[in-house]
């Protein structure tokens, strides 16, 4: 069976988690985050959450503690340049992600 | 339906237009919805009388003033793809300055129309026609349809977008600068009615609707791929197939909506080239543009020595009509190919076109290219002669082909 099927004339596609395959397996490095510096965490309140507006990927989650999807997370470190608190710190990847052993 | 055309005929009226203008009125008569467009010598009263138009209330359409040939292109690009019918047009530089967003209108298969006003491209800087600037953008999947006179400027641009919108392929009109655009002529200017009977509404293939959002033309990888929903999509590769398999297609949608005119507007269009005295020719000039016209004066003159000459005057040059062109071939012996263009270290683009199509036919004939009219360099009918008889003396030698063309010029 060919492409025909799908009856499309130019590139066309629907958004979608994933429309651009599994983007996390672009990353060279991995944020880490200090539960005891981030301001959430501390007031244990929603707050801050300025990682989660700056992320271009859109794979951090406004919870306490906050969450990183790392199938998607490219590494590029913007949530730790713009943290306040310094809670983030971005980690060479050396075959292995912390937040995946679950 | 012969009333019809008696009804159309007497509503049409014959109005003394230069080729800007005939091409202004046709975008208008097409009631165009968008147009972008920056002013470029010798094309600028073409934006000029749209913009009057637009202003005046005459025209119900939007027209961008924008900073650039590249961003007039982009503004027709992305209101074509939101369901609006879209005109541009530019000469010279100003289409060279569109090649990207040329390629983008192809890939994301949106119908532009494109009035092409040939001009000589710098260095050094020339204001003057040849055909370098569109010949240059051949390979960006645009149809390329050139006219010979200003009368089919009106009329090509008319059924461009009908062909454009039936098969989602842009189509650029081109016409000689100056010889044209600022020449001014008879034109039968058909009626607002005879042309919305002729030209539906544009039907976008790309729907933007919120409650069914669309990603368009993002990167889309090489191989093809099982989309969000399960679908298994082009990749690359295929879409650029497609669009090649488009503009194969098209010589039937051309030909279809050329005759469609013909029986509506009373002049048929049903052919990829002008044929002027082609039976029983042995002897075949070949010529685009303008100068096929000045073509058929040289072939009269050659006519009344003796020699029996037509003219093939090239009309579609993309999709190029590779079997049209061999059949019409058939029976010469020898074909001169005057060219307006150069395609350096070669010869001229539609000679090798020409070879291409009779490659694997039984037609031996001597093919001779000459190169002509660049930068405004006057052609006379007189020099076609001379080049026509020059080249029957390599007949005699069964010189059937030479490896560079000759140039018609002071060196």
């Amino acid at each position: 069976m060919g492409t025909r099927d799908c009856q499309h004339i130019c590139g066309e596609s629907s958004p979608a988690v994933g429309e651009a395959g599994k983007t996390g397996e672009w990353r060279d490095s991995f944020p880490v985050i200090d539960q005891e510096k981030c301001l959430p965490v501390r007031q244990n309140k929603p707050s801050c959450f300025l990682c989660w507006l700056y992320c271009p990927d859109a794979v951090i989650n406004k919870t306490i503690p906050i969450q990183i999807n790392m199938e998607y997370c490219k590494g590029c470190g913007i949530c730790a340049q713009v943290c306040p608190a310094h809670a983030i710190t971005m980690v060479n990847e050396e075959g292995f992600c912390p937040n995946e052993t679950d | 339906m012969i009333l019809v055309n008696k009804k159309m005929a007497r509503k049409a009226s014959t109005w003394i237009l230069d080729g800007n203008h005939a091409a202004a009125q046709g975008a208008k008569l097409s009631r165009v919805q968008v147009i972008a467009a920056y002013p470029i010598t010798p094309q600028s009263p073409v934006t000029e009388t749209l913009s009057e138009f637009v202003e005046g209330g005459k025209l119900d359409a939007q027209y961008i003033a924008v900073e650039s040939e590249h961003s007039a292109l982009a503004v027709c690009t992305s209101a074509s793809m939101v369901g609006a019918r879209t005109f541009t047009a530019t000469s010279s530089h100003g289409l060279a300055y569109m090649h990207e967003m040329l390629h983008w209108a192809a890939g994301a298969r949106l119908p532009v129309v494109l009035a092409g006003v040939n001009r000589a491209i710098g260095a050094p800087w020339n204001v003057l026609n040849d055909q370098q600037d569109s010949i240059s953008q051949r390979d960006t999947g645009w149809i390329q349809i050139y006219a010979r006179n200003n009368q089919e400027i009106l009329d090509s641009i008319i059924q461009a977008y009908k062909i454009a919108e039936s098969i989602y392929v842009p189509v650029m009109v081109c016409y000689d600068g100056y010889v044209l655009s600022h020449t001014e002529m008879p034109v039968d200017v058909p009626s607002q009615e005879a042309v919305d009977r002729f030209l539906p509404p544009y039907k976008p293939h790309t729907i933007l609707d919120p409650a069914n959002p669309k990603n368009y033309n993002l990167v889309t990888l090489a191989n093809p791929r099982i989309n969000a929903e399960g679908v298994l999509c082009h990749g690359y590769m295929e879409l650029r197939y497609l669009l090649q398999e488009a503009l194969q297609d098209s010589r039937e949608m051309i030909i279809k909506v050329g005759q469609e005119f013909g029986e509506l507007f009373g002049r048929s269009y049903a052919n990829m080239f002008w044929e002027n005295r082609l039976d029983g020719a042995d002897i075949v000039i070949v010529a685009m543009g303008s100068l096929a016209m000045e073509a058929i004066v040289a072939a009269d003159m050659l006519r009344e020595a003796g020699h029996k000459v037509g003219v093939l005057g090239l009309r579609v040059f993309r999709p190029f009509p590779k079997a049209d062109v061999m059949k019409a071939l058939k029976k010469s012996r020898l074909v001169v190919i005057f060219d307006k263009n150069i395609s350096y270290g070669l010869e001229g683009a539609t000679c090798s076109e020409i070879k291409s199509a009779l490659y694997g036919s039984s037609v031996r004939a001597v093919i001779r290219n000459f190169i002509v009219g660049l930068g405004g360099r006057d052609v006379k009918a007189r020099e076609l002669v001379d080049a026509v008889n020059k080249s029957l003396l390599s007949v005699k030698e069964g010189d059937l082909n030479k490896e560079y063309p000759e140039w018609i010029c002071g060196i």
